[in-house]
């Protein structure tokens, strides 16, 4: 059994990120102890359509009202999911969750004065295709003032779980949108300790996609940890 | 060992923030929506002990970790991982959520067996205010001869559940201080 690259943590988020505060006792103080790879973290959870509902994917209907719809900028998020060698993960259980247009949960411990959209629950699941691909139709979420100072906004962004071949590529993530000026001044998105991994969790409009007169596209590429390649396989 | 040629940088990972349950346990954050995933880790055909395990997560102020979600992923009473060698239904992963009030969790599942080493669950933790989801094992408290918990000397005990009652073990995880719990770069 190959054994899937180190975690590159020239890109990850250290535990304890002191601009962001709650990072502070929720943050191992020791170092993480590094294993190597056992059946316990190269094999991972499989899951199938029958696992999910034929309307999951889509946020704009799956708790929307018949005929009705959420309020919102109806956009489409998609792209692949691959590992560090460019492989797409097909059959990948890809959720996501996110805040609703004018920036407020589903949840019943978000207080924020803007509305809940009735025919917005804010959450979807999708498996990926046999190249790696994913899709969620969706509202641009909005941007929505947060604890962590005085006067601190969340960049508009979606939240992606998503699981891989392995256990230990496991991932959660967050999908924001080029162009936010939230972005920089995101002490969460700044725990990102470079500008060009901050990039790869940025979607960008994709005008090759987007549908006229109905929904604008951004491609979200998620990439997983790689494995080393073994010579049986082929490649380089 | 030789620099791994890389085409594509892995994307980073961000807390999944107080809002997770909206993504992947709905109930919890007040509505209906679908069948949640991860709700039976074992099935109903799966052989071996039945077990309820439980805990609290800790953070370094001593408070509890209300907002947590874990994930298992355990083998079968025979030490197989899914989808090969198990009884029809068993998954071996599922996930469970904090109480909001007490922050105490609690999932149900088979005693797992091991192919090698002493037997486990793999644990991953994520919450608002972590980074980076958290590896780490939990162990009967009768483990011997493993070689992870070998590897880990007077740590290896923070890995170690207490049971309870017959079947119900105790694994409480902390986030820091002198007993914080051994989390993996795997």
């Amino acid at each position: 059994m190959s054994g899937l690259y180190p975690r590159d943590w020239s890109v990850q988020p250290a535990a304890n990120t002191p601009d962001y505060r709650t990072t502070k006792f929720r943050s191992p103080t020791r170092p993480l102890v590094r294993l190597e790879n056992t059946p316990s973290d190269s094999t991972g959870p499989v899951f199938n359509h029958d696992d999910l509902g034929p309307d999951d994917w889509n946020l704009l209907t799956n708790f929307a009202r018949p005929g009705e719809s959420p309020i919102g900028p109806r956009i489409f998020v998609h792209g692949r999911v691959l590992d560090e060698n460019a492989r797409p993960v097909p059959n990948a259980l890809v959720e996501c969750w996110q805040a609703n247009a004018g920036g407020r949960y589903r949840h019943k411990v978000d207080t924020y004065l803007a509305p809940i959209d009735p025919n917005f629950g804010g959450c979807g699941r999708t498996l990926t295709d046999s190249e790696g691909r994913y899709r969620f139709h969706t509202v641009q979420p909005g941007a929505y003032p947060w604890p962590n100072g005085p006067n601190t906004w969340r960049p508009a962004h979606v939240h992606f779980s998503v699981f891989g071949e392995a256990f230990a590529q496991r991932l959660i993530t967050q999908c924001y949108f080029e162009g936010d000026p939230f972005i920089p001044l995101c002490a969460i998105v700044q725990t990102i300790p470079s500008a060009e991994a901050v990039d790869g969790v940025t979607a960008k409009l994709d005008m090759s996609e987007t549908v006229p007169h109905d929904m604008v596209a951004y491609r979200f590429d998620i990439i997983l940890r790689g494995r080393h390649r073994t010579w049986h396989e082929g490649g380089l | 060992m030789t620099r791994p040629n890389k085409e594509r940088v892995e994307s980073a990972s961000q807390t999944a923030g107080p809002y997770v349950h909206i993504g992947l346990a709905p109930t919890a954050a007040g509505f209906e929506i679908y069948e949640e995933a991860g709700r039976d880790i074992a099935g109903p055909n799966a052989e071996g002990e039945r077990i309820r395990v439980e805990g609290v997560v800790w953070d370094g102020a001593g408070e509890p970790v209300r907002d947590a979600l874990i994930e298992v992923w355990q083998p079968n009473a025979a030490g197989n991982y899914a989808p090969d060698g198990v009884e029809a239904g068993f998954r071996g992963w599922g996930r469970v959520i904090c109480d909001f009030d007490t922050g105490e969790w609690a999932f149900e599942t088979v005693r797992p067996g091991a192919k090698e080493g002493a037997p486990h669950l793999n644990l991953w933790i994520v919450a608002r205010g972590i980074n980076i989801g958290l590896h780490t094992r939990m162990y009967f408290p009768d483990a011997t001869e493993d070689p992870v918990l070998t590897q880990l000397g007077a740590r290896a005990h923070t890995l170690l559940a207490t049971e309870q009652t017959t079947g119900v073990y105790r694994f409480d995880i902390r986030l820091q201080g002198t007993q914080e719990t051994v989390f993996f770069d795997v």
